[in-house]
């Protein structure tokens, strides 16, 4: 287990800002490098895509000069071990997309435009999954209003 | 004189009415969330709800007497419960089932509806969450209760 890690350590070594061992392995890296540097995990056993998500840190007590984090969670078979992968994104940037890689990043990135907004590059099909077309806005952005509810459910009922 | 006895046997006519709607309400079980869990106790046998007359479940709307809104109800799948209550024949009853039917429960987000009253008429609220099966059955028994009292509407009715 620890020689995967030195592995990955070691082929990137610029390309990692960040490595600490949490309750799995946590990479922080580049975000240019993002996709060189999946495709070097996947190549070392890491066949599983578990998660993406996103963080939103609008507020955050010290404020991130990049708005968003996204965050992958990959497994590996044969090591028996989880790691996560985050970079930093801008709002107005694009995240490169890992659908190339592993076909359930599909949906999954479609998840996280839906609730963040933020683009993928590379995409085949980037439509909002959770919530329906209409929907204005991306309700798990920090700034979008706790309360505020959305006119669907107009013409819908006729008293 | 006429007009008094004609009164009279519609009268009867209705509350035999109301006696037969009663006790065989045909139930449309839509289940979204996990109330459907308690939904299912209630309805098999160590509870029974046929005891009551409601035990024929139907999964088409066009069969069924009463619509179970049983679960929470996303602002996505309101226009299908509204297409679900319009295809269902007269006449026809709504039970709202677990406190996110009722109200939205715990769930004041953007996501969902904040009770099935606001899209369809609702006649019973069993609130809970989930509602025991004796909950429910109150809440069948208050359903009862109203249909008998109700004024019944038949074909030929002037
Ligand atoms: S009322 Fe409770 S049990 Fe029922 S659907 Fe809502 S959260 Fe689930």
């Amino acid at each position: 287990m620890e020689e995967i890690i030195d592995k990955i350590k070691s082929a990137f070594k610029e390309t990692i800002l960040f490595f600490e061992e949490r309750e799995m392995p946590v990479f922080i890296i580049k975000k240019e490098d993002v996709l060189s540097f999946v495709s070097f995990l996947k190549e070392s056993s890491f066949s599983i895509l578990l998660d993406i998500t996103a963080v939103d840190y609008l507020k955050w007590p010290e404020q991130k000069e990049k708005r968003f984090e996204i965050v992958y969670h990959f497994f590996s078979l044969e090591y028996n071990l989880r790691i996560r992968v985050k970079f930093s994104i801008d709002e107005k940037e694009k995240s490169p997309s890992l659908t190339s890689f592993y076909k359930n990043a599909n949906w999954l990135e479609r998840e996280v435009y839906d609730m963040y907004g933020i683009k993928f590059d590379g995409h085949p099909d980037l439509r909002r999954i959770l919530m329906y077309d209409e929907f204005k806005g991306h309700p798990l952005r920090k700034d979008y209003p706790l309360k505020k509810r959305q006119p669907r459910l107009e013409g819908l009922k006729d008293d | 004189m006429g007009v008094e006895s004609g009164n009279f046997i519609t009268t009867k006519f209705d509350s035999i009415l109301g006696w037969a709607r009663k006790y065989s309400m045909f139930v449309y079980p839509f289940v979204t969330a996990c109330c459907g869990m308690e939904y299912i106790a209630a309805a098999c046998s160590h509870f029974d709800i046929d005891r009551f007359g409601a035990g024929l479940t139907r999964f088409s709307p066009r069969q069924s007497d009463v619509l179970m809104i049983v679960g929470t109800i996303s602002q996505k799948i309101a226009p299908v419960l509204r297409k679900i209550y319009d295809q269902m024949a007269e006449p026809k009853w709504v039970v709202a089932f677990g406190t996110c039917a009722v109200s939205g429960g715990i769930y004041d987000n953007y996501s969902t509806v904040q009770g099935a009253d606001k899209i369809v008429p609702v006649d019973v609220y069993i609130p809970g969450c989930p509602p025991r099966p004796e909950t429910v059955f109150e809440g069948i028994m208050k359903l009862q209760e109203k249909i008998q009292n109700q004024p019944q509407d038949w074909r030929w009715k002037k």
